[in-house]
């Protein structure tokens, strides 16, 4: 297939971004410009720390060769000769296995020089990251790759046309690569068909929290949510009630419990106010306090903040520390206003979508929950002993 | 500054990757910090001489990743995972659970050197709630009895079984399933090239 | 200059037209609307870090931050809507919520950018009810400290010292809201100790170690002075409190060096108030000099200048004058020597061959000078010897900037490393000293080299031959002859090639202008040219004689051979400078007179010293090394030393009431400025530009070229200070001397810190 073959079927086969932003592949693929003296790159993002998120580890751990295969039709679509698989530190016997399929795949004529006698070149490695979740930004994975902070870059330029090392890459979530192989072998219009119109295909979902069968499961685009839980994920554990869905991932808005009967595709759950984001699903049950919750997401953004700007590094840092007294008891009325307030002067505003990311949850569990909020005001909270927990710092 | 041979030989592995030298610099820490259990300066002046920075550079860039520490910890390092999806499965609990066990906070070293402990933001298990790591071991599903029996053998110097691949992944399909990228997922062996070509590959 | 494309878009629905390219901030400003930022410094990389400068932008559905937004055709931008001053507004509280409360205590109080910003946009009461971070306070270095919780993370710092002075001290470490900047060294700095981190602070988190805690911003008057230290003549503002200089800095930006301002001029004043100051005059009893009253040493000087003027005659007294004296000074100087005293045995310690440039330049040195500016303007600088990164750090800073912001090519030719050569698009290396030898071939084709170096000069000759415009820098090794060689070979490059020859001190070259040389008068005009001879003569009212005189160090040894009767010493150290054997000999003299500020080598052997001011402490003009022409103005009163100029002034009429020669009527160095604009070559300048603060170029040129043009032997050489060292003067600067580089290498000129070409 020639180099716009592939991206064509691609495009056709309406794969949109795993990671998160579910930009479309194809499209993404074809803003490479095809005439420059520049290497290209192909960067398979496998940083996969979204909370909640643990789909790209069994990609990596069990089928590294149809990631491979991924990032070689990305390559012969683009030009690329040469690619990184950019793997979080944690996952490290990951990579070890990851390194070992790149081997065989070396060993067979897969990668390197002259691949199967077409004169098309490739070489692959695998990278380590060293916990930052701000480094699956792919701006800041560039960075990170570059071996520096990880900061993420003013956009424009984007990475398709100025990326790793000032030249044009290409990258996409583990998942999204992971995909590549099947569409080609099989044709874009048969993924396209296997979802609805403009979300193409399948997708990962990795169903954590109070259900019955936490697990990795793979459905088709617009799949419904009520079902997943119910069916897929074998129900709610020990019978409770659902309360809350957090579905993509905790920079998500949440979901409350009368919004599940949506289809899971990237328009639809867009038209209820959330995002389809990394396929990350949490079930929440009606014992969980959203004051909580609420103040475990933000630790988490104010630990991940990288610091570059303004809001997103005062704003989760102020957030964090309002959250924890709020939690333990110490709230004033102002206080709730407030978080709803403080959330929405980062939303927009920030440098990178982590500030979006830490403000967008906040701001729907302070709108959803309003009344557990305003319980801790009066010293209550339904669900648990306010527990002081030091958040990880 | 003298390399064990292993280290040695990754280094210049690492430098081989990459066009630019500096994008070795993050994995050369890692690798080091393996070796060495944390990052002195003498190691760090060592890696800034190889990749061809100053030390400034070395060290702005290693204060930004979490993973990596200027003071070594224990010989099992646990980290206990304590956002959303472990914390509605008990990762609280499991992780006060753990801080009494083994007698001590967050970031800080038992006195015998055996544990450190660290309060870890999401490590990707999450279907396999609630988890922790000892060191890049993955170890999910705990209870704390589970989580002592880790420690037990820790303790004896037995090496417990880490999960080899995370839990939730294998099981057994649901019919609503449409299985396009997971289709190899528990086939024995699946990492192998011969397999994946056995299974439409390549 | 070829044509910008011009586009035209809509800011607060009024039309603005500005070349394509201009980043939206920058336009504003044309329109006088200011968007607030404090990550986006005109000159360092971009950031949109801060995200103050968030504008509405319309159909764009988030707010866009103007510093990185290219205004295109067509583009509506609006910078004044409640959106926007909300989103300014929120992003001060963010901001202020670790903030912490300094400002009655914070040097930035008073000056401080976000101090500025709340008034102007933030809101006026804090919604932060938790618990502040903080750190301790750090001392980088005796002259710079770091405040963490006041940092607000903008890293103008760490670029500025990056990219602007190519240093790269400054970094950044932890993450998050926990981010600090850190210095290269654990908890402190190895660096040029310019300072311009603490200038370029918007906040109180970067300050000056010596200005800490001192006094408050609208307590001092304000002396814009150029810099009394090396030859580039930076502007320099001293913060005046109750007669003591308490500050340096260059918060004014309005001078030839822009933001720029070294280590020097920034903390070199604390000389003004050492305590070694010579506050009295002093004069020689008993072999040891003692206070004296003004009255006292002026008879006493007149007395035995006269003495030995009879005895043995004019030619037998000689006159060493300063790098450092102003021009009206120099002028007097001149005038008192040849006129009064009647001896051509006038010179200085000259740092460069100004004189030499001049004689073969001819009158074509009117266009041909390379100012400051033109050396940040030029595509193509040629730079031979020196260490400008060390000596002349303004030029520095002007090659340093253009590379980066225009890519000019520096060529530089050098037989010792340099960090500017890390910037050089091409290098030659020569042996140590082998320079001229290099400009010999480029202009003659003569000369043998090394097989590398060959090649090296080859290829930097081709490609400085496609070049055009080229601004030739060059240091004291390439003089006389030299000079002659790089001039025939500039005149053959494209367009109007531009000279600058690399001196020294702050007004090196004004005393070459003023003619503080044995063989040439006032603007360079040679004394075999009988009508400038008689022009100046009749100005001074004395005869001229036609021969010239002895060297600087020709008048040295023959003080110490004693065939020198008498030497008359203004503000230099000839016994240092000259490393004159056996010191100790002068004293065969039978008068040494010293004008100077310390007991330096040489006023220690004088039989009368008069107390002198700094140019920190008296009215006058100072050249640069380019010819720039700026005012240095009073700034405290040094309570005892006295201006040269009102020194040389008294003498003359002291003198005068004992026959020898006539008085100086000019009484003020205003009125010496009128004569001399209206009778030195080149100085015809307009006055009106200097009073208001402005550099005027000069143009000292000779009235026709000099093909033949010799150097003396042994006069021109370079006193290779560096960032920490300003000649004699410099021992006296405490601040400079209290850091670490002054005392180890300085950080710009050790080995492992230079790298040659590097690229």
């Amino acid at each position: 297939m020639t180099p716009e073959q592939i991206i064509d079927e691609m495009k056709k086969s309406n794969l949109r971004g795993r990671g998160g932003a579910g930009f479309p592949t194809g499209m993404k693929w074809s803003f490479v410009p095809k005439d420059t003296s520049k290497p290209k790159y192909i960067l398979a993002n496998g940083d996969e720390s979204e909370p909640g998120t643990s789909k790209d580890r069994p990609l990596m751990e069990m089928d590294p060769h149809q990631l491979i295969e991924g990032i070689l039709i990305a390559g012969r679509a683009i030009g690329a000769e040469q690619g990184y698989i950019y793997i979080r530190g944690e996952y490290h016997y990951i990579i070890d296995i990851v390194e070992r399929a790149i081997g065989e795949a070396y060993a067979r004529g897969y990668l390197g020089k002259d691949i199967l006698g077409t004169g098309f070149n490739f070489d692959l490695s695998a990278h380590t990251g060293a916990g930052s979740y701000e480094c699956g930004e792919e701006s800041a994975l560039m960075e990170s790759l570059e071996g520096k902070r990880g900061y993420p870059r003013i956009k424009p330029p984007f990475p398709a046309t100025v990326g790793l090392y000032g030249c044009p890459t290409v990258i996409n979530n583990v998942e999204t690569l992971s995909t590549a192989p099947a569409i080609i072998r099989q044709g874009g219009d048969w993924y396209a068909a296997l979802g609805t119109p403009k979300n193409g295909g399948t997708r990962l979902y990795s169903i954590s929290g109070h259900i019955n069968k936490p697990g990795i499961y793979e459905l088709p685009m617009g799949f419904n949510l009520k079902r997943m839980i119910e069916d897929v994920a074998g129900g709610m554990k020990d019978g409770k009630k659902l309360k809350a869905v957090i579905p993509g991932g905790s920079s998500c808005p949440l979901l409350s419990a009368d919004e599940i009967d949506v289809a899971m595709d990237y328009d639809s759950v867009a038209k209820i106010g959330s995002m389809l984001g990394s396929g990350g699903l949490i079930i929440i049950n009606e014992e969980t306090c959203m004051v909580d919750l609420a103040r475990r997401i933000m630790h988490f953004y104010a630990h991940e903040s990288c610091g570059w700007c303004i809001p997103c590094r005062e704003g989760t840092a102020w957030l964090r520390k309002l959250l924890d007294r709020f939690h333990d008891g110490g709230g004033r009325a102002e206080d709730i206003p407030l978080i709803d307030e403080l959330s929405k002067n980062m939303l927009g505003r920030t440098f990178c979508p982590l500030g979006d990311a830490a403000a967008l949850p906040t701001i729907s569990i302070v709108k959803k929950w309003r009344h557990e909020f305003e319980d801790h005001l009066r010293g209550k909270c339904s669900f648990k002993p306010a527990e002081m927990i030091v958040g990880a710092s | 500054m003298q390399l064990p041979p292993a280290l040695e030989e990754k280094f210049t592995q690492l430098l081989g990757r990459y066009p630019v030298k500096r994008s070795a610099l993050i994995p050369m820490m890692m690798y080091a910090q393996d070796q060495f259990g944390f990052l002195s300066d003498q190691v760090l002046e060592e890696i800034a001489k190889r990749v061809g920075l100053n030390m400034l550079q070395v060290t702005e860039t290693e204060a930004y990743y979490s993973m990596l520490r200027r003071k070594p910890a224990g010989r099992y390092n646990i980290q206990v995972c304590t956002n959303v999806s472990c914390m509605l499965r008990g990762g609280n609990e499991l992780y006060k659970h753990v801080q009494k066990r083994l007698g001590i906070g967050n970031k800080e070293v038992s006195p015998s050197g055996t544990f450190s402990l660290e309060e870890v933001e999401c490590i990707g298990a999450c279907t396999g709630a609630p988890a922790m790591q000892v060191n890049y071991d993955f170890f999910e599903e705990l209870d704390p009895d589970k989580v002592d029996s880790i420690f037990e053998q820790l303790q004896d110097g037995k090496k417990p079984k880490p999960v080899s691949v995370i839990s939730g992944a294998l099981h057994p399909r649901n019919p609503a399933e449409v299985l396009v990228i997971s289709k190899r997922f528990g086939i024995p062996n699946s990492t192998k090239i011969d397999v994946y070509l056995q299974n439409e590959g390549y | 200059m070829a044509e910008v494309k011009q586009i035209t878009f809509t800011i607060n629905d009024e039309k603005l037209t500005t070349p394509a390219g201009t980043l939206v901030i920058e336009a504003a400003k044309g329109k006088g609307i200011e968007v607030p930022s404090f990550c986006y410094y005109p000159g360092l990389s971009l950031q949109a870090a801060c995200r103050m400068c968030l504008v509405e932008v319309e159909k764009t559905p988030k707010l866009q931050t103007a510093c990185t937004l290219v205004a295109v055709e067509g583009m509506v931008v609006k910078t004044d809507t409640p959106q926007v001053h909300k989103a300014r507004k929120d992003m001060i509280e963010f901001l202020l919520s670790n903030h912490p409360l300094d400002c009655p205590v914070c040097d930035k109080g008073g000056e401080c950018e976000l101090q500025d910003m709340t008034f102007r946009y933030g809101l006026d009461h804090s919604r932060f009810n938790e618990e502040k971070l903080h750190y301790p306070e750090e001392k980088w270095s005796p002259l710079v400290y770091y405040d963490a919780p006041r940092c607000i993370l903008c890293f103008r710092c760490v670029r500025v010292c990056d990219e602007g002075m190519d240093v790269k001290a400054l970094g950044i470490g932890s993450r998050g809201v926990n981010s600090v900047i850190l210095p290269n060294k654990p908890g402190e700095l190895a660096c040029e100790e310019c300072g311009m981190c603490i200038d370029i602070c918007p906040v109180g988190a970067l300050t000056s170690g010596t200005y800490r805690y001192q006094t408050r911003p609208w307590e001092m008057k304000y002396v814009p002075d150029p810099c009394t230290h090396c030859s580039n003549g930076c502007k320099t503002t001293l913060g005046v409190r109750n007669n003591e200089i308490l500050r340096a800095n260059n918060r004014d930006h309005s001078g030839v060096n822009g933001e720029f301002l070294c280590a020097k001029g920034r903390f070199g004043f604390d000389f003004t108030h050492n305590p070694e100051r010579v506050r009295q005059p002093l004069i020689r009893r008993d072999g040891r000099l003692e206070p004296a009253s003004w009255e006292d040493a002026l008879e006493e000087i007149a007395r035995r200048l006269k003495q030995v003027h009879e005895k043995h005659g004019g030619n037998s007294i000689g006159v060493i004058g300063s790098n450092h004296t102003t021009n009206e000074e120099n002028y007097l100087l001149n005038r008192f020597a040849r006129a009064t005293l009647g001896t051509n045995n006038i010179d200085h310690h000259r740092t460069a061959d100004y004189a030499g440039l001049a004689a073969i330049l001819g009158p074509k040195a009117k266009d041909a000078q390379a100012t400051m500016a033109d050396v940040y303007k030029a595509n193509a600088v040629l730079l031979i010897g020196n260490d400008v990164t060390n000596q002349n750090p303004l030029v520095a800073w002007q090659i340093r900037t253009g590379v980066r912001h225009h890519q000019t090519r520096l060529y530089a030719i050098n037989g010792q490393p340099s960090k500017i050569h890390r910037q050089a698009a091409h290098g030659v290396e020569t042996a140590k000293g082998g320079e001229a030898a290099a400009v010999r071939w480029l202009a003659t084709g003569e000369g043998q080299f090394e097989q590398s170096v060959s090649e090296s000069l080859g290829q930097m000759k081709s490609a400085l031959e496609k070049e055009s415009d080229v601004a030739i820098l060059f240091g004291a090794d390439i003089q006389g002859g030299a000079i002659r060689d790089l001039v025939a070979f500039g005149s053959r490059l494209g367009g109007q090639t531009r000279y600058m020859a690399l001196g020294d001190y702050s007004n090196s070259r004004g005393a070459a202008d003023m003619g503080i040389l044995p063989d040439r008068l006032p603007g360079y005009a040679s004394l075999a040219d009988k009508t400038e001879r008689e022009r100046f003569g009749k100005l001074w009212g004395g005869e001229i004689a036609a021969t010239p005189g002895l060297t600087a160090r020709g008048m040295m040894e023959a003080a110490v051979a004693e065939k020198l009767k008498a030497m008359y010493v203004v503000g230099a150290n000839p016994v240092k400078t000259f490393e004159v054997a056996q010191p100790d000999r002068l004293a065969g003299l039978e008068l040494l007179v010293v004008h100077d500020m310390f007991l330096t080598e040489t006023a220690q052997r004088a039989d009368v010293v008069l107390p002198a001011a700094s140019s920190y402490e008296k009215d006058g003009t100072l050249t640069n090394t380019a010819g720039e022409l700026q005012m240095t103005h009073r700034s405290i009163d040094p309570q005892g030393p006295r201006s040269d100029f009102d020194l040389l002034r008294i003498l003359s009429h002291q003198l005068g009431m004992l026959g020898l020669g006539t008085p100086i009527r000019l009484r003020t160095p205003e009125a010496a400025f009128d004569e001399i604009r209206q009778n030195v070559s080149g100085y015809d300048v307009s006055v009106a530009s200097l009073l208001a603060g402005g550099a005027q170029l000069t143009s000292a040129a000779c009235k026709s070229p000099e093909p033949n043009y010799q150097a003396a032997a042994g006069a021109v050489f370079s006193s290779h200070d560096n960032l920490f060292s300003s000649g004699t003067l410099g021992r006296y600067c405490s601040r400079l001397a209290s850091t670490k580089e002054a005392k180890d290498t300085p950080w710009s000129s050790s080995p492992s810190t230079q790298s040659w070409w590097y690229r």
